[in-house]
């Protein structure tokens, strides 16, 4: 047969075969990357202030323990964490906001106003009032929370985890 | 470049062989009712790809599948697309599977050579309603409950061993979280297994005999 100048039908099956996969395939393939990487895309924001109280209710130089719990979901699962802050009104009247998690590996400290310390139960950490490392194998000092007052209540900033 | 690299693997894999034997052989004059085997496999392909991505986030478990679908549907990007071509995907495929079996029949392609074929074909079209079976199960609202139960019922109607068969298919005597799980084995590795023996035995015999051709007056 001689060559003729237009498209055979073979090759106009072939391309429109081809652009049709083409296109099924960019359907399909691009949004399942979408599908796929969503999870990792999605931005948590775990950021609040969290009213621990009224001013009034804490006494110079006595940590006072608040706890408080969180909800996160992942997915479809919500979990519930708890956390716990020493709050300590010093004397000059200013707040500061002390995780209870122990700096070595997270156990919760105990305050223990006889020995004016926070003392660990696990690896018996000991801490000052102010979180500042008295003795034990904690790498640094009990971690604060921002703090501010609001109407005389005082607020802690939470930051997730 | 392209050519030569093309050329080394065909020499050792054999590409235009396949491609030949495959896709390149002899037909009769056919019609557009021809094209409903391929489109069978095209929904099977399809399916199993739309079905591998939905496992990513389900999960068969009274607790999670209908909030791991609610997720899917609400929390995911492209989640609605995905199982939406899952779930009607699902009955384009019962539907033209059924119609693929009724052309063999009226043209009378099931006649021999290819009776083994149609055999095939058969168990394709029972394994592709035990596959809408079964995943109308997994997403555990109250449609795929009730419709399991009186569906799994139906089998307890079966003279003297109707209660027994009732009993595996729910693994109890009422539908639960093994009934969930059981059917999600079947759906997504039992049954595709199965499906995709059957259809490469099928395509075997399809290249292998030939089809056949539109049946003519004197036929």
């Amino acid at each position: 047969m001689p060559k003729s100048p237009h498209m055979s039908r073979r090759e106009f099956v072939s391309i429109v075969t081809a652009a049709a996969g083409t296109v099924m395939g960019a359907v399909i393939g691009i949004p399942a990357i979408g599908y796929l990487i969503a999870p990792a895309l999605q931005k948590v924001s775990a950021d609040a202030w969290i009213p621990v109280g009224p001013l009034a209710n804490f006494q110079v130089g006595i940590p006072t323990l608040f706890n408080f719990n969180r909800t996160t979901v992942n997915g479809w699962v919500q979990t519930v964490n708890s956390y716990g802050v020493f709050i300590l009104k010093q004397q000059d009247g200013s707040v500061v906001a002390i995780s209870n998690k122990c700096t070595h590996l997270s156990c919760r400290v105990n305050w223990y106003p006889e020995n004016a310390a926070y003392v660990c139960p696990c690896h018996d950490a000991w801490f000052a009032s102010d979180g500042a490392i008295i003795k034990g194998p904690q790498p640094r000092p009990l971690d604060r929370y921002e703090t501010k007052i609001e109407n005389d209540n005082l607020l802690i900033h939470f930051i997730g985890s | 470049m392209f050519q030569k690299t093309f050329d080394w693997l065909d020499e050792r894999l054999g590409l235009k062989t396949i491609y030949n034997t495959v896709l390149d052989r002899k037909v009769p004059k056919v019609n557009w009712w021809f094209t409903l085997g391929s489109a069978s496999l095209f929904l099977f392909l399809l399916q199993g790809i739309t079905g591998i991505m939905l496992t990513v986030y389900y999960v068969p478990s009274p607790d999670h599948a209908y909030d791991s679908i609610q997720y899917i549907m609400n929390g995911v990007a492209f989640g609605w697309l995905i199982r939406g071509i899952h779930h009607w995907g699902a009955s384009l495929m019962v539907l033209i599977v059924f119609f693929h079996m009724l052309r063999t029949y009226f043209f009378g392609a099931y006649k021999y050579p290819r009776e083994f074929t149609w055999v095939t074909g058969v168990l394709l079209l029972f394994l592709t309603l035990g596959m809408g079976f079964t995943g109308y199960l997994l997403p555990w609202n109250q449609r795929a409950y009730w419709a399991t139960t009186v569906g799994t019922s139906i089998a307890s109607t079966v003279p003297f061993i109707g209660n027994f068969i009732n009993m595996v298919l729910r693994g109890g005597s009422d539908l639960s979280a093994v009934t969930l799980a059981r059917f999600f084995s079947v759906h997504i590795w039992w049954f595709p297994a199965l499906l995709a023996v059957l259809i490469g035995v099928h395509l075997y015999m399809v290249i292998r005999l030939g089809i056949s051709s539109v049946p003519k007056e004197e036929d």
